[in-house]
């Protein structure tokens, strides 16, 4: 390949990553747009906050509660090097709420939610739905995608919060049935571990990576092309763009956070 | 805001006189990157006339009702529908000449998850303030102009192919629209569910006064279309039957090749053309 068609293939990679900038910016803007504007339709944000909301739980609990369970085993045994068995609660507490309830919640988010996003839009793409909506009069933007997106950011702050505490509740189940720390000492070490710093960012988080998650499941599904083939590939597009995006995101977030909390 | 009715909703339709063209195209061109689409396609459609477009896969016969849709927007050209500059419009300004205009596309483009009736009524349902009972009422009577009436609570996916067709023309024809666009509605299916289709498509054109606009690769349906009229009949059911010459004329054909138009005019002088590809393409 010569030095030419290099710069040729780099210059149009650059162009349509540019590109898939620009539209995923203006589909957030037209979300954001939409959810304070009319016509605005509260039946299917219900239906979505059921869907994503009531419908991750389950996979959020069990997430959550194996996820405290497991970090209790695991620093057990590394506390127990110093003889600091009775504060695995702070850790627990301060772990979940701060990093792993948000991020795992979002991650699980990504994969249940953001593919099915991507291939239900991706699917009425392909078949002539979106345009059929556009032929009767409707706002595609605004009939799927704010509700989509408006359903996420609710629901994912209220799943991390049901993480946090399952896993802690997983947590306490370790810690009382394989460490033998009492009860009291557990709840007690959780709740010193914990600073309003701690639950804002807990907190915050989970707003910011549920619109995330959202609306690239929503931007990449709209934008898929090539039939059944291409909704597939829209679905692993979605489900990998979301949990890498989650994982940047959670780290410029927490940086920014912490230098305006702390 | 919400609108009270459909009439209310749309942008009024601003013809100049009574048989002024309810589509014009001048000179419109598109390509995508290098391939070219289009190249100065000029029409017009007249208000309840039918027009017919012919041509080979990718001619760009199903871009130029999605032009008139505003679905795409062309590199060059002017287009007219009902009597506004589509051309240039922006999406919510595009909405409002929307309102007026139905469109069933190449596979019905149903709704997977709503029922049929919720499919039909679903422009009625969302995009006004119409009561749910008079909702309904005009989902039955539509319903029951296509024959499907025992079918509105279910699913797509459980009618056959030429059922999804004809529930996708009563969902375009239930908000009364004054132009309707068909996109190839009888491809994939067999001759005599085609045929009821076809029977559809020309109750609205006589019954109901819509202009048409058809694009087919279908020569039997489009002569069929062209060359029948429905009448209304004592018995409630309309009775179809050769139409006049007259009413021939009022069906106009257009063939497309690569983006151009090869030939305009009446089923006629599509027949008696000599035209070699034309010829090819009618043996």
């Amino acid at each position: 390949m010569s030095v030419f068609q290099e710069g040729d293939w780099l210059t149009e990679f650059l162009k349509k990553s540019l590109l898939e900038v620009q539209e995923y910016v203006k589909l957030c803007f037209a979300a954001i747009r939409g959810s304070v504007s009319r016509p605005f339709y509260p039946r299917d944000v219900m239906e979505q906050i059921d869907i994503i909301g009531l419908g991750s739980l389950t996979v959020v609990i069990l997430t959550g509660f194996f996820t405290g369970a497991v970090l209790v085993l695991q620093s057990g045994m590394t506390l127990d090097q110093f003889g600091a068995r009775p504060y695995v609660g702070r850790l627990i507490s301060a772990t979940m709420i701060k990093e792993l309830g948000p991020v795992l919640t979002a991650l699980m988010l990504a994969g249940r939610v953001g593919a099915g996003i991507a291939a239900e839009l991706g699917s009425m793409i392909v078949t002539e739905q979106i345009s059929a909506l556009r032929a009767l009069g409707t706002d595609p933007v605004r009939k799927l995608v704010v509700p989509r997106v408006l359903a996420g950011f609710i629901m994912c702050p209220i799943l991390t919060v049901v993480a946090n505490t399952v896993g802690m509740l997983g947590g306490w189940i370790m810690a009382t049935s394989q460490l033998r720390v009492a009860s009291s000492v557990y709840w007690t070490s959780v709740v010193d571990g914990l600073y309003l710093q701690d639950v804002w960012m807990g907190i915050i988080k989970p707003f910011v990576l549920g619109f995330v998650i959202v609306t690239i499941g929503c931007h990449v599904g709209l934008r898929t092309s090539g039939g059944t083939q291409g909704v597939g590939r829209a679905t692993t597009n979605a489900v990998v763009a979301a949990s890498v995006t989650v994982l940047v995101v959670d780290f410029f977030l927490t940086r920014l956070l912490i230098s305006v909390l702390f | 805001m919400r609108y009270k009715t459909i009439a209310d909703a749309g942008i009024p339709v601003e013809l100049v006189e009574a048989h002024a063209p309810v589509v014009l195209f001048h000179k419109v061109c598109l390509a995508f990157d290098d391939k070219v689409i289009l190249q100065d396609v000029s029409f017009s459609v007249r208000a309840g006339h039918t027009k017919i477009f012919l041509g080979a896969s990718g001619a760009g016969k199903s871009t130029i009702l999605k032009l008139m849709l505003g679905l795409l927007r062309p590199d060059s050209g002017t287009i007219w529908v009902l009597g506004h500059r589509v051309d240039q419009m922006n999406e919510q300004e595009m909405m409002g000449v929307r309102h007026h205009m139905g469109m069933v596309f190449q596979e019905g483009a149903l709704f997977d998850s709503l029922t049929v009736g919720e499919n039909v009524g679903y422009k009625l349902y969302e995009e006004t303030q119409m009561p749910l009972d008079d909702v309904r009422q005009r989902v039955e009577e539509v319903l029951g102009f296509v024959g499907l009436s025992e079918h509105i609570d279910k699913a797509p996916s459980a009618l056959s192919g030429g059922q999804r067709r004809r529930v996708a023309i009563a969902r375009a024809m239930a908000a009364k629209p004054t132009l309707l666009l068909y996109d190839e509605p009888t491809t994939g299916l067999d001759p005599m569910t085609s045929l009821t289709v076809d029977a559809e498509i020309i109750k609205l054109r006589d019954l109901e006064r819509v202009t048409s606009v058809l694009v087919t690769h279908q020569l039997r349906d489009a002569f069929y279309v062209a060359t029948h009229s429905a009448a209304p009949s004592g018995n409630g059911q309309p009775k179809m039957a050769p139409a006049t010459a007259a009413k021939i004329e009022e069906a106009d054909f257009v063939m497309l090749r690569d983006g151009v138009v090869a030939f305009e005019g009446s089923a006629d002088e599509l027949r008696q053309s000599e035209d070699p590809y034309l010829k090819t393409f009618l043996s």
